[in-house]
This record gives structure tokens, sequence and C-alpha cells, in this order.
């Protein structure tokens, strides 16, 4: 096992080595940057521009930018934001706990809820609840989110005003009562999506497991289908489900990019437009290696929990 | 961004993005007002000590917070309430003094008659946001570090010029120009005055903790910032000009403008600043009940810049035909709503030094077609004209997603057709459009909006003078490559002239040239579309300024 982990941890560097070096060298190739948000300010000229940039570092080649920034990665030194001038380190930290606080929320209904309707639509297939559950499923995935989060916003802020139109709290109030008002209607609009995903894969895990013999054979010796289905049948459904909240993982902490500006919330999902927006690469590059290293660290936990849960699988 | 980027990144009224604008579409109706769930403002009229709040909407964050740094003008709603200028600058364009006791000018001495020598004589009893008093050696430390090498500065021209700074006194100090250059006192109108104490005791003054703390001397003190979210700023009791009534200022970063307006209507923000309301809001924003909403004009005019070293624009019967062949009524009546002002120069009609008198364009596809044919300009393969292997075909750039320019450039396209001109669209994402592509002058043409004076100053030699074409390697923004001896020669008058009448005639004489010559073809001066709650007061533009809320103590509640 820990010769297994080491491995991964080996493999998840070289993956993290190559991400970083063709993450740098795409966004440095792409044309425009950061000088040109500053090149229409009055009396701005090239000569301006050109000393800005190398007072800013940016003429030197691009590998030897590349380097002192690898190299910086290593003692904790992320860079410094092209915006304000602040450790990247600190610009994402500051932006975590809002889209830790919604991606969080969203995600927790979403699976209970998405768990719930999936093995209720696969026990009782093709009742009237089933099929509701699949044609909503079908509805939510395929209208786009900005469309749900304004007409929530029209519907519950400006003509039954019930709910904040965005933000993440009032300013001079942020209590308790005040962020969960806030909540709601994000919450519904990502959970709305979410819990159409989460059912259609445990509909189909439960479905997958509900036939097999084990399951009959439970039934046959008398147990009762409740104790069943809880014990036999979802705790074996739920095996996939473990794979696919891994993957889940950096989505949670990426942030979600249309509903944090539909919603004014200052996650990470709207650091990350705002940072490509204004061509603020050590932010971005920050952005992206903390993605990558929640990408492999999900799937290595996943995969893992697998081994726990389910005795059958072995890693090695 | 720059003023110009007002209009080209999402940054002005008429930029919706493609998402945003469909987003409108989607909340178009009008909603029902709610009342406010905001306490605060009801009691936020006191009379003497600050009190209350007011949140002022912006759909772009700012982030720069040391005034001299590179930045783009939403930071500059911050500079303008935490730090003074040695003088500021009134809506009508008189300097007014603020850390200096008097503006300096040739009539009370302060400026020597040739123009070299300032002596300004600064306030006495000022206070930095911690205590420490202000004094000259602040301005000098200012001054110097503008155009300190090691310094990432934002802006050094105008500074540059600046030679031998002496601190006479506490509150008095002196320097000497490299030469005479009117234009420097309105520089000096935005040039804030930064604290020498904490700065220079910062290890690297480019990474100095002040860049996300400011000290300065002004009406509000830096409070707290949550990145991404808001800035707030409180009240500063021993400011020694006009006290702020309002306590608590908050700077909101709405990023979709479709939101912003929404909470505009709901009442979660009481200012709608930049980008402020988008024009096809505008019957809908009227109309709302305790709410104001105001058409302001800013110094930005909007253009077809051409670029003259391209065969096709060498000559001047093009440049006229094409001028001709635009509809600039309906562009503006039908695409921006009747909302921006008609003009026939880049010079801001607000402005002491606008021309009134330039010959009104009227559009006139006959009139074009006749001075083309009379050039020698005769239609070849497929009507497009030619002359000498030149056709007259070129492409048209700006920013891609800004959708009123793309329909603006689809009507002149069509017009311009009409007289065997082709125009082909080739729009591109603003961080390529105003790279290389707009300083280098690798367009054939494009539409862009400029402010293309020096603040309040007419000085426009960034723009005009021959020297400033960074592709022949000048230093300025002339990027039509535009050529002309006799502007030159103007233009260098200009600058170096003090006295206001003699400026004057100097200036509306480069008008006329400019309008003759046509290097760009102007199509309207842009305005701000911004919402207010009806109970705040004192909330006024400033044409000199990029930005709304500069003197947000002289706001208060009613």
């Amino acid at each position: 096992m820990p010769q297994y982990i080491l491995n991964r941890l080996g493999q998840s560097a070289v993956v993290l080595v190559l991400v970083s070096l063709i993450g740098f060298i795409v966004l440095n190739l792409a044309p425009g940057g950061p000088m040109s948000q500053f090149a229409l300010n009055p009396g701005m000229s090239q000569a301006e521009l050109d000393r800005i940039a190398e007072q800013m570092g940016l003429k030197r080649p691009l590998m030897v930018q590349y380097f002192e920034w690898f190299t910086r990665l290593f003692i904790g030194d992320w860079g410094h934001s092209f915006r304000d001038g602040r450790p990247v380190l600190s610009v994402i930290a500051g932006h975590l706990p809002a889209t830790l606080l919604l991606m969080g929320t969203a995600t927790v209904l979403s699976v209970i809820v998405g768990t719930w309707v999936g093995v209720l639509g696969a026990v009782r297939r093709y009742s009237v609840f089933d099929t509701l559950a699949t044609v909503g499923a079908m509805v939510a995935l395929s209208i786009p989110t900005f469309w749900f989060g304004l007409v929530a916003i029209f519907l519950f802020s400006l003509h039954l005003g019930w709910l904040p139109a965005g933000n993440m709290y009032t300013i001079g109030d942020r209590s308790l009562g005040d962020y969960a008002t806030h909540l709601i209607l994000p919450v519904a609009v990502l959970a709305l999506v979410n819990v159409a995903i989460w059912s259609r894969y445990m509909r189909s895990a439960t479905l997958d497991v509900i036939d097999q013999d084990f399951v009959r054979t439970a039934r046959a010796k008398g147990l009762p289908y409740r104790r069943v289905l809880t014990h036999h049948v979802i705790r074996n459904a739920l095996l996939p489900m473990i794979t696919l909240a891994g993957l889940q993982i950096p989505t949670i902490l990426g942030g979600a990019l249309v509903t944090e500006t539909v919603f004014t919330w200052p996650g990470m999902g709207r650091l990350f437009l705002d940072s490509l927006g204004y061509s603020d690469y050590p932010v971005i590059m920050g952005i992206l290696m903390f993605s990558a290293i929640l990408v492999l660290l999900g799937n290595l936990l996943a995969d893992l929990l697998v081994g726990v849960a389910d005795p059958r699988v072995r890693l090695g | 961004m720059s003023q110009c980027d007002d209009s080209e990144k999402g940054n002005s009224l008429f930029n919706p993005t493609r998402r945003q604008a469909l987003a409108m579409a989607v909340i178009g109706a009008a909603g029902v007002m709610l009342p406010l769930g905001r306490p605060s403002q009801a009691f936020a009229a006191a009379k003497a000590a600050a009190a209350g709040q007011v949140i002022i909407g912006l759909s772009q964050e700012p982030t720069v917070f040391n005034p001299h740094m590179p930045h783009i003008e939403v930071d500059e709603g911050i500079h303008w309430n935490i730090f003074d200028p040695l003088f500021g600058i009134s809506p009508s364009g008189e300097f007014t003094p603020a850390l200096a006791v008097e503006v300096p000018t040739v009539a009370n001495g302060g400026i020597s008659a040739d123009g070299l020598q300032w002596k300004v004589k600064l306030r006495e009893g000022v206070k930095w946001h911690d205590g420490t008093p202000f004094t000259a050696e602040d301005v000098k430390y200012t001054l110097e570090l503008i155009v300190n090498p090691e310094f990432r500065s934002g802006r050094r021209a105008g500074h540059d010029l600046v030679r031998d700074i002496t601190v006479v006194s506490p509150t008095e100090i002196h320097w000497r120009m490299e030469k005479s250059y009117a234009p420097y006192a309105s520089i000096l109108s935005w040039t804030f005055m930064v604290p020498k104490h904490v700065l220079s005791a910062a290890a690297d003054v480019n990474n100095a903790p002040f860049n996300n703390a400011p000290i300065g001397t002004g009406p509000f003190k830096w409070a707290s910032r949550v990145a991404g979210d808001h800035i707030q700023l409180k009240a500063n009791p021993d400011y020694y000009g006009t006290l702020a009534q309002i306590d608590s200022v908050i700077f909101k970063y709405i990023p979709d403008l479709t939101v912003l307006y929404t909470q505009f209507k709901t009442g979660d923000i009481d200012v709608t600043a930049m980008q402020g309301i988008t024009p096809d809001h505008y019957e809908e924003a009227k109309g709302l009940a305790e709410r104001t909403v105001v058409v302001l004009p800013v110094a930005t005019v909007e253009s077809v810049a051409l670029n003259l070293e391209r065969p096709q624009f060498k000559d001047p019967a093009v440049r006229k035909a094409l001028y001709l062949a635009i509809d600039k009524k309906t562009i503006i009546d039908e695409l921006y709503y009747g909302l921006v002002l008609p003009t026939e120069t880049y010079m801001p009609q607000q402005s002491a030094y606008y021309n009134p008198n330039l010959p009104k364009q009227g559009f006139n596809i006959d009139e074009a077609n006749k001075i083309l044919d009379q050039a020698g300009w005769k239609p070849g393969a497929g009507g497009i004209r030619e002359k000498d292997g030149v056709r007259l075909s070129f492409t048209n750039s700006t920013t891609a997603g800004n959708q009123i320019r793309e329909q603006a450039q689809q009507f002149m396209q069509q017009t311009w057709l009409a007289i065997g001109v082709e125009m082909k669209i080739s729009n591109l994402p603003p961080a390529v459009m105003w790279g290389d592509y707009w300083m280098q002058s690798k367009f054939d043409s494009a539409v862009v909006g400029i402010n293309f004076l020096t603040g309040a100053d007419p000085d426009t030699r960034d723009y005009f003078g021959s020297t400033s074409t960074s592709a022949k390697g000048g230093a300025g923004q002339n990027t039509m490559q535009y050529s002309n001896a006799k502007v030159d020669e103007l233009l260098a008058q200009g600058a170096s002239l003090q006295d206001v009448a003699q400026r004057k005639a100097v200036y509306l004489q480069v008008q006329e040239i400019i309008r003759d010559d046509l290097p760009m073809l102007p199509l309207f001066q842009y305005t701000y579309l911004r919402g207010y709650k009806s109970q705040l007061k004192g909330f006024a533009g400033n044409i000199n300024l990029r930005i709304e809320p500069w003197n947000v103590n002289t706001w208060s509640w009613a």
C-alpha cells in the first residue's frame, strides 16, 4: 500500500510539471497580455508599456521566467498578482471560503437528494415518480445555469421580494441568518443541475445492483426488503459514487463560473474569470496548479477509499 | 483600461458582452419595486457627525490603490476619496486648491512668465490618516517617486520635465521645468500626494503594504477590502476640506451589468457608477420610482481611426468621401438610442477649447461618389474603385463582442459599398486588439473611443504629433501615423503658451486642420448613463475626470 501511494505521488509530480509547463507556455504565447489594459490610458506609448513590462520581468526569455516561477513554488512563493500585488496564495485563500460555502452546501444537498431520487427511481422503475424524475433531470441538464439564475432572481427577488438578488451577505450585517438567505437562490440553482446528475448516476448504479444474484438470495432468505435495500443494494451502488465524489472535489473548490457571476459571489470562479480578463498570469497559474493538485489528490483519495470500502478491490 | 477602453473592454455603456446581452433579454421587463432591506440609510442624514452608508456599484473591481502605479479608471474612484492632489479640477474645468493653498498661475507668481519656475505654497496643519503631518517633503517624495526608475510608475510623461525640486519650508516647495509645458498644471490636478514616511520605509516600494492599505490626506480613510467583493472607506473627521456627511462608503464589485442594474432596481446598491446602466434599459430606468437617471457627457470621442500609411488612405479625397458616406445620424439615433453627442472634432464639447464652427458632415452618397470620380478612383472588379493599382478595400477592426459597435461597422460597410469601397470586418479580442495591433499601427482602420486630451488640458500631441507614432519609434499614441507640419508647430506652440486666450486660438485652428485632414472620422462623443437613489444629494459627474464617485464627501442623504 505505501509503495502504491508513493508510485501514485511520483506519477502525480510528473503530471504537475507537465501541466505547469504547458499552462505557462500557452498563457504567455496567447496574443495580448497584461499590458493591453493600460494601452489606451491617456498619453500611454509603446515605450512606456515596454518599460512597465520590463519592470514586471515580462521581457525575459519565457523559459527563464518559467524556471524562476517553478523553483519558487517549492519555497511557497507562488508569485504576486499583477492586479493588486498580493501573494497568489493569499489571493486564492481569500476566495476559497466563499466558494467552499456555496459549492459545499450545494454539493452536500445534491448528493443527499440525488441519491434518494436515484434509488427511489430505480426501485420503482417506470413509475410516475421515476418518469417525472427522468424528465426533470433532462430539463435541468439542458437549460443553462445563467438562465436559471436570472429567472430565479427575477421571480424571487424582483417580483416577490422574498430573497436577496445576489451577494454573499448584506454589508454591515453578516449574521448567520443573513448568509443563509443569501445562500438559498444560488444553492438552489446549482443543486438543480447537480441533483439531476447525481440522481441519474445513482439510478443506473442501483439498477446494476438490484437485479444481481446476491440481492435475490438475500430476499429469498427472508430479509426484509428495506434491510436488503439499505445494507445490500445501496451500499454496493454507492461504490462507483465514491470515485465520482473524488472527481467532484476540484469542482467544489474550483467554484462555479456562471453562478458566481450571476449571484455576485466572490468565489474562485469569479477570481478565475477576472484573472483571465486582466491577464493576471501569476494568479491564473496559481489556480491552474491548485486545480491540478486537487484533481490528482481527489483521484488518489477516491481510489484509496474504494479500496477501503470494497475489499474486493486491491491496490498495488 | 483607459477611457478608451471604457468603450473597449466592456467598460462602456454600449458594451455588454454577448452573455450579458442574452441575460438582458431575459430579465428585460420591469420588476415590482421592493421596500429596501437596509435600515442604515433611514437615519443617514445626520448633519454633524458623519453617519450612514452609501453603496456604489461598479462592474469592474478596483485593485490598484497606489495611485502612481499602472491602473485603470475604476481604481481612481478610490484614489479621489483617499488622496488629494495639490489642486483638483472642477467639472467646469477650473483648478481648485486642495493641498496647495492656491493654484499656481503666472498671475499670482506661482509660475514664472516663461513657465519654467514653479512655486507652490502648501496648506498648513494637514495630517495623513495615520496622524503624521503632511509637509513639502511628501510633495518632493511623490514627484521624485513617479520618475524613479526602480518604481513601476504608471505615467511619467510631464513629470519627467521637473528638475531641481527644493523644499523651501514645510509649507513651500519650488521646482524648475526643463521647458515650458502648460499641460503640467492639468497633469498635477490628478497627481495624488503619497506619504514619504510610509513609502520610503518599505523594503520594496512596488510591493509595499501601503499598496493594499493606502494612507492619504483625503476625506475618507481606508477601512477594509474583501477581494472580489467590496471595499469600504470611512469618513475622515480630521479632513481639512468639506467633511463627509456619509460615514461609510462601499465600493461594491458587481461584474455583470444586468445584475448591476437589477441590484439598482432592488435597492441593494445606491449608485450605479461605471459601467452604469446600459442604453437599452434607459427608457425603463427613467421610470423607476425613487431613482434618478442621468446622462453624463464624457471626454471620450468615438471615431474611425485610419492608418494613414496604408495606400488606400493616403489620398485626402478618399478620407473625405468615406466620411460623407457614413450615416452618422442613424448610427447615433438607432444604435445608440440618441444618447450620445454628434461631433465634428476630437475635442469634448464641454471644453473651453471646443471649436463649434467646424463644417457639419452631411450623409451624402452622391457627393462622396463625385469626389472619388474626380480624384480618379475608377470602379474596377466587383464595382470596387481602384487607382494606380490600389483597390479601395481595407479591413476595419474593433473589440470583438461589442455588439453595438459591430452593428455600426456593418452599417458603415453597407453605405461605403454604395460608393465603391469594400470594408472587411476583422474584429479581435480586447487583449489582442489593443496590444501591438493597435499600438504598432498594424490595423487598416479601427473603430475606437479615445480621450485625446491630457486630462482637461487641450494638449493632443500624444495623438496627433508626428513624433508620437510608436511604429516609427516615437513616444505616444499617434497610431494613425498622422503627420502634418503645421499641426506639429501649433501643438508645440500650444503646449508652451501659458495664456488661455492665446492657447485657445491655437487649438481652434488645430481642430480646423484635423477636421479638414480627417486622420480619423469622428462619429460621436460618448456619454455615460448613471443612476442613483433620488434621496441621495450631491452626485455629479466631472467630465475632466475618468470616474464619477470623485467627490463623495459632498454627498448626503436627504
